[in-house]
């Protein structure tokens, strides 16, 4: 049984990870089609977030927990203030704003490494995430069961936001067809701020739940970037059902894989797969239908 | 009122309208006809603001909206709905109306105007029939509680039962009196029935322009035959 359950329990708690970094991505790619190479940066903000805050509220047992919205307004902020003074000069240019957000990145690491160091500060978890709980033989640790509700939690929040409330629809509709709803009187420059800033603010949350697990570094950006972008283009572009199949898919994959090699072969076995099933599906998991020309 | 002043715009280096000048009365209803490629849409699409204008000046009641977004036109009243019955293809008939209002009251109202949609509300718009995403184009515009409305051949490509109806909903809109009305349409006939000026597109240039009703028909015929 453990050897079932070691790999599955533990790759859930990676593509949790995953999927915190994917839901912003989800927004800001899949919903807008940024290639926000920075991203992964934003997740290294949200950890050294979590650090800094540990530092002003002593309390560990309630740092983190102040660390969650402040990583949100940091990070979404750091996203509105590229989003307005470069990418939105960008919009249908994919390729260059990859290469200026490639730097973007470069210089998010290099500032981290200016302020912070190079090397990484541990960032201490809460009493109330140190232990873990027996499950079918495996200790699983608090700490991962709180990245995976964090996950499921921000999800919920992003998915209700999208369906029930009125800016949901409007990013929906700037998404679906931006001329069209300008003409319904939607000002669609600061529905894509808003976007941006939501989409960079959920990575600033996942930085904090990363930081739980593995501290922060100038460099955990990097770690994440590509998986994520994996994630949201073998789910479906824009779609938040086939991300969240995506993300957990890949996390635990990557545990059975690395159970049965090794770590970085596991990354090669992944990627390996997730590459044969975009040559066999490559809209991904799900994508839109719709009656003639809607 | 709408009055497009010496318009000349394009795409690129092309240019597509030059120097038209147009102009729909407070209350009022106007229709621009021409063969495919004279610039009719194109013409719209600057009155709405989704093309700038290379030289001439767009003014809504007077202001002059040249400058200003669609979405700050349609704020002073301005509503336009495009060709092709376009729709929020992953959104309910209900979503793509609650984009512009939730006001119950409101929805209702153009409800009534379009009973057929009242069934269709948790369908999602991309898999409604032409006719009826046509039906929910004009709906949802009319949310926005325009001064001046602005239609693209809205019977285009749609089911003729259909377009009886659209057509008696549009006519009853120009007859409204609160309402000013720029009617793009490709059927002479019905254009003129529904208006009380036209305007002919040829090249990118007003090449006629008289009262409407039928007995413009003959006129506006001959216009577009040259």
């Amino acid at each position: 049984m453990d050897a079932f359950t070691t790999p599955f329990l533990a790759g859930t708690a990676t593509g949790a990870l995953l999927l915190i970094a994917a839901l912003g991505l989800t927004l800001t790619f899949g919903q807008m089609g940024v290639i926000n190479m920075a991203h992964g940066e934003f997740l290294m903000v949200g950890a050294y977030t979590a650090y800094v805050t540990q530092q002003v509220v002593t309390s560990v047992d309630l740092s983190i927990l102040v660390a969650l919205p402040v990583a949100f307004l940091v990070a979404g902020s750091l996203g509105l203030l590229l989003e307005a003074t470069v990418i939105s000069f960008m919009y249908r240019r994919p390729l260059d704003t990859l290469l200026v957000t490639v730097g973007v990145s470069l210089v998010l690491q290099q500032l981290a490494k200016d302020v912070f160091g190079a090397q990484g500060d541990p960032v201490q978890a809460p009493g109330w995430l140190v232990g873990t709980i027996p499950v079918f033989g495996y200790n699983w640790p608090y700490r991962q069961i709180f990245t995976v509700a964090l996950a499921l939690s921000s999800l919920a929040c992003l998915a209700a936001l999208l369906r029930y409330s009125a800016f949901g629809r409007r990013i929906r509709a700037t998404v679906q067809n931006r001329d069209l709803a300008e003409t319904l009187g939607i000002a669609t420059r600061r529905v894509d701020r808003l976007t941006f800033f939501i989409g960079s603010g959920l990575a600033g949350i996942g930085g904090v739940a990363v930081s739980l697990i593995s501290g922060t570094n100038p460099g955990l950006g990097r770690t994440y970037i590509i998986s994520a972008f994996l994630v949201v283009v073998a789910g479906g572009l824009g779609q938040l059902k086939g991300t969240v199949i995506a993300a957990f898919t890949v996390g635990i994959a990557t545990a059975f894989f690395a159970d049965w090699t090794s770590a970085s072969m596991a990354q090669v076995a992944t990627f390996a797969l997730v590459v044969v099933f975009l040559q066999l599906r490559p809209q991904g998991l799900f994508t839109v239908r719709t009656r003639g020309l809607a | 009122m709408l009055e497009l002043r010496g318009v000349t715009a394009g795409y690129g280096r092309t240019r597509v309208l030059e120097d038209v000048s147009i102009e729909v009365a407070t209350g009022g209803a106007a229709a621009v006809m021409g063969h495919n490629g004279a610039g009719k849409t194109t013409l719209l699409r600057v009155a709405v603001g989704l093309l700038p204008v290379m030289a001439g000046q767009v003014l809504l009641d007077g202001e002059d909206v040249t400058g200003l977004r669609p979405s700050d036109r349609v704020r002073r009243g301005l509503g336009y709905v495009p060709q092709g019955q376009l729709s929020f293809p992953q959104m309910t008939t209900l979503e793509n109306l609650q984009l512009v209002t939730t006001d119950r009251t409101a929805t209702d109202e153009v409800l009534d105007t379009f009973p057929a949609l009242r069934g269709l509300l948790g369908r999602r718009a991309g898999l409604l029939s032409g006719g009826q995403r046509q039906q929910l184009a004009i709906a949802r515009t009319l949310l926005t509680r325009p001064r001046m409305l602005i239609l693209d051949e809205p019977t285009e490509g749609i089911q003729p039962n259909v377009v009886a109806e659209i057509e008696s909903v549009i006519t009853d809109l120009t007859r409204r009196g609160d309402l000013s009305v720029l009617l793009v349409e490709q059927h002479v006939g019905f254009a003129l029935r529904a208006t009380q000026g036209y305007y002919v597109l040829e090249s990118g240039r007003v090449t006629s322009s008289g009262e409407g009703g039928p007995g413009a028909v003959d006129a506006v015929r001959a216009a577009m035959a040259v």
